[in-house]
């Protein structure tokens, strides 16, 4: 297990970089270490932000906690110690698949040489976990997808794909949590809200959480906006 | 209650503040003032803490008439502005009677004035901030640009004496940015492309990146996983030229960040608009790090009491 590096990134953060690939064991190590982090409440710490294989702290713009937080650090990766991720239960989330709700199932079916009604037991199977946040406010990115049920992303994105969104890009899976331009395979769509910013907290999701899909019976969601199917 | 009512919104009018933290870990993005040398000193001029809620005025500015008398300040981008009938050029900070109308002319350099009202704007915040962030629209007035008939609430006057506003500082002015080494830049040549390079903000640019037209850059290999960024990073992506990230970017990549801006040289990124030429110059560390103390020197002098 290599030792993490301790980058700048830029003059008011710092960037814990580990091996930098999709692999849910490097990625239990940077949120460990974003938990410890946080748990230290050093002050002037502004943010703490995991991604797949990093993990940014960033600083308020006084020297003096810049650089007291960057001796902690660099004396915490220097010791070696690491925390293990708790991995909670999971969350479920109910998924109207196919249809209108799900435009890209038939494809991702075709193409990978299942029939869509085993894509979406291949998908509901999996316990996922929330590697990260980030494209938009609440928008998850779950690993990992069943290695049968892999695809690329679309060619062409779409300019608009709705709220709830299920998607499928490679080995993760991400939900929209409102409207926007998406490159995603779209094979499904839930009504839970993911994000909402007079809630507490706005974001349903958080790095580490996870995520089980269920399949709702055709029928189940409310219609997206503008209308669809009852 | 005092009141700044929008009469024409102007090309692109947000409410920003110093940003939204404490939440890019769910992908929020920190958003706020593009350049925030500038609009803290509006908020020095007028009598306000630092991180009162500013207008940020893009390339056309609107027209506001206040309801009480208020102070005002604007500074930044240089306009011509016609302040309670006064025809006047930014910076400037100028007491304005009940009804004055701030009436915004003719650009004469930058991209983005800041105009501060004593008191602060008072919009609800949104997840501690004021910011509009007009990507994710959240924040300001229900996330978007000011439209015509929109009234902004004013807070209570603040108690301080009268400042002068200084002559706009000539640093803000000029084109060359100081970048430090980003967190990728042993892997790419990016760095030594990026230096020395005439560059030029293309037409696609606005509040979350610029994308630079120049010398094309050597390509960079291999799908790399997204990683945190910051404003002020500078990312080298497969194909296109590189993208300088600003206030409304995403809260993480998956591009090569090849150099990052120094905080110093933010506010001359945030002048910046479409159309316009800059370069790249390497610091150190420690000259970064001196940079910064000077600008904050700077702001203190800028917005000196008067007796």
């Amino acid at each position: 297990m290599r030792r993490p590096t301790l980058a700048r990134l830029g003059d008011h953060a710092w960037l814990v970089r580990f091996e930098p690939r999709v692999d849910p064991d490097v990625n239990a190590r940077v949120l460990a270490l974003a938990a410890w982090v946080r748990a230290q409440a050093w002050p002037g710490v502004r943010d703490v932000v995991p991604a797949m294989a990093a993990l940014a702290v960033h600083v308020v713009p006084d020297r003096q906690r810049h650089d007291a937080v960057a001796e902690s650090l660099a004396a915490h990766l220097e010791a070696g110690g690491e925390t293990t991720l708790v991995e909670p239960a999971p969350l479920e989330i109910p998924v109207a698949y196919g249809g209108d709700d799900g435009p890209d199932l038939a494809e991702v079916a075709a193409v990978t040489g299942r029939s869509p009604e085993e894509v979406v037991r291949r998908h509901c199977d999996a316990i996922y976990r929330v590697f990260m946040l980030g494209f938009l406010p609440g928008f998850p990115y779950l690993g990992l997808v069943d290695p049968a049920i892999r695809v690329s992303r679309r060619a062409t994105p779409r300019t608009r794909v709705p709220a709830g969104s299920v998607g499928l890009a490679g080995a993760q899976t991400g939900i929209y949590p409102g409207e926007s331009p998406g490159g995603w395979q779209i094979i499904g769509r839930t009504d839970e809200t993911l994000f909402d910013p007079a809630s507490v907290p706005p974001a349903r999701l958080a790095p580490g959480d996870r995520v089980r899909f269920v399949p709702l019976p055709r029928g189940r969601v409310q219609p997206a906006a503008g209308g669809g199917p009852a | 209650m005092s009141a700044v009512l929008v009469e024409r919104p102007g090309l692109l009018t947000t409410v920003q503040d110093d940003g939204r933290w404490g939440l890019q870990h769910v992908g929020v993005s920190v958003s706020g003032w593009m350049d925030r040398w500038s609009a803290r000193l509006a908020n020095r001029l007028a009598g306000n803490a630092d991180e009162a809620a500013v207008l940020e005025v893009t390339w056309i500015g609107p027209v506001l008439r206040v309801s009480e008398p208020t102070t005002v300040a604007i500074t930044g981008a240089a306009f011509d502005v016609l302040v309670d009938d006064q025809p006047l050029r930014s910076p400037l900070v100028r007491p304005v009677g009940a009804g004055a109308v701030i009436a915004f002319g003719q650009r004469a350099w930058g991209t983005r004035a800041y105009v501060a009202f004593g008191g602060g704007l008072l919009v609800p915040p949104v997840l501690g901030s004021r910011a509009t962030d007009v990507r994710a629209r959240l924040g300001g007035i229900d996330g978007r640009r000011l439209q015509k008939g929109d009234r902004l609430t004013l807070g209570p006057p603040p108690v301080a004496p009268g400042r002068r506003a200084m002559p706009d500082p000539a640093w803000l002015r000029q084109r060359t940015l100081r970048v430090l080494p980003g967190p990728d830049a042993g892997d790419v040549e990016g760095d030594t492309h990026l230096v020395g390079g005439e560059w030029r903000v293309g037409p696609a640019s606005d509040r979350t990146g610029y994308r630079l037209e120049g010398r094309p850059l050597p390509p960079t290999e291999g799908e790399r996983p997204s990683q945190p960024v910051v404003m002020g990073a500078i990312q080298s992506p497969p194909a296109g030229g590189p993208l300088l990230l600003m206030a409304d970017g995403q809260t993480t990549g998956g591009y090569a960040v090849v150099a990052v801006v120094a905080s110093a040289d933010l506010p001359i990124a945030g002048q910046l608009g479409p159309g316009d030429a800059c370069r790249f110059e390497r610091c150190s560390w420690d000259q970064a790090e001196a940079a910064a103390e000077m600008r904050e020197r700077a702001l203190d002098a800028a917005a000196e009491r008067v007796a």
